[in-house]
């Protein structure tokens, strides 16, 4: 896999099928729905559950708001990631071009896709700080390897935006 | 200082806390948290204004140091004062660091170097409080580090 700035856009090529699916899996990997930690995780209390007015005031009003944003950059991302879906064969490898516009969107929806997969799972802060791991023996080993991959593509944006 | 009344300017009308409303524009094909930062600062301007009793309108930054305004016409009750909160952000494994010094940047317009701080202090220490003032500019600013997916609370300051 390749990755770079091309002109307004970033630009992922030489993508392998394996990484594909995991592209196309961050709208799906973003939804908390079903797992109440991770929907804990993205609509945490305002006050550490202190200020009960304050978190029924919360919930009525800001938790759609959030959950509109949120739902924004998943589609926004998931409609870029059309891209992936070419009549080319299986196996062959693909380009996903991401507009410059388009990067809050994915940095969000990554996030989301990396914290409800860190919720699902439980995984420990000592997990999550291993870069290293390999190989995927497991289900919970691919997730690990997922939520990787996705802060890599996050650092990437966020430098990409630095410069 | 003694809070009394609470100045709105004309320019910088409070966004309801009360009552539905809508902080962000939208925007096609994604809704911008950013959107919401321009109706927040305008709540800031707003709400961190202070008057005290002998009609000096005080301004408060993040910091809690005070710096003096020409007084406006329009005032607000006492009631609606309220103690100072800190905005406080709580260490979260999986938010990299680069984001989150980012995100203070974008919320709160600190320079890279103070955002960093910030950031270094939640990965080490486990919280850092980011902000002070009064509630509905706090409110703002929890909800805005909110939609960027981090774990923001309000504390009041006793």
């Amino acid at each position: 896999m390749e990755i770079c700035r091309h002109n307004d856009q970033i630009e992922i090529s030489e993508l392998d099928p394996f990484l594909a699916e995991l592209l196309r899996q961050i709208p799906a990997s973003a939804s908390p729905d079903g797992v109440p930690t991770a929907e804990q995780r993205l609509f945490s209390s305002p006050t550490n559950g202190k200020e009960p007015e304050l978190c029924a005031e919360w919930k009525q009003y800001v938790e759609p708001e959030l959950r509109r944003l949120f739902q924004s950059a998943t589609e926004t991302v998931a409609a870029d990631l059309e891209q992936l879906n070419g009549n080319e064969k299986s196996l062959a490898n693909r380009t996903l071009h991401i507009p410059a516009k388009h990067t809050d969107a994915w940095l969000s929806a990554l996030n989301q896709a990396r914290l409800v997969i860190a919720a699902k799972n439980n995984f420990t802060e000592l997990e999550l700080s291993d870069h290293f791991r390999s190989p995927i023996g497991s289900r919970r080993d691919l997730s690990l390897f997922q939520i990787n991959f996705y802060g890599f593509l996050q650092e990437f944006i966020l430098r990409e935006l630095n410069d | 200082m003694t809070p009394a009344e609470l100045i709105i300017p004309e320019s910088a009308r409070p966004i309801p806390t009360t009552a539905p409303y809508s902080l962000f524009e939208l925007r096609a094909p994604y809704v911008s948290v950013s959107a919401m930062s321009r109706e927040r600062r305008r709540g800031v301007e707003c709400r961190a204004q202070r008057k005290d009793t002998e009609g000096t309108t005080r301004v408060l930054d993040e910091t809690g140091s005070v710096t003096t305004a020409e007084p406006t016409k329009e005032t607000r009750s006492a009631e609606d004062l309220d103690l100072p909160w800190q905005i406080v952000v709580h260490n979260d494994p999986v938010n990299l660091m680069s984001y989150v010094t980012m995100v203070f940047q974008r919320v709160f317009g600190y320079p890279r170097e103070k955002a960093e701080k910030h950031m270094l202090e939640v990965h080490q220490k486990g919280r850092s409080i980011l902000w002070a003032g009064m509630r509905e500019p706090a409110e703002l600013y929890v909800q805005q580090l909110h939609g960027y997916l981090l774990l923001a609370t309000l504390e009041k300051l006793s």
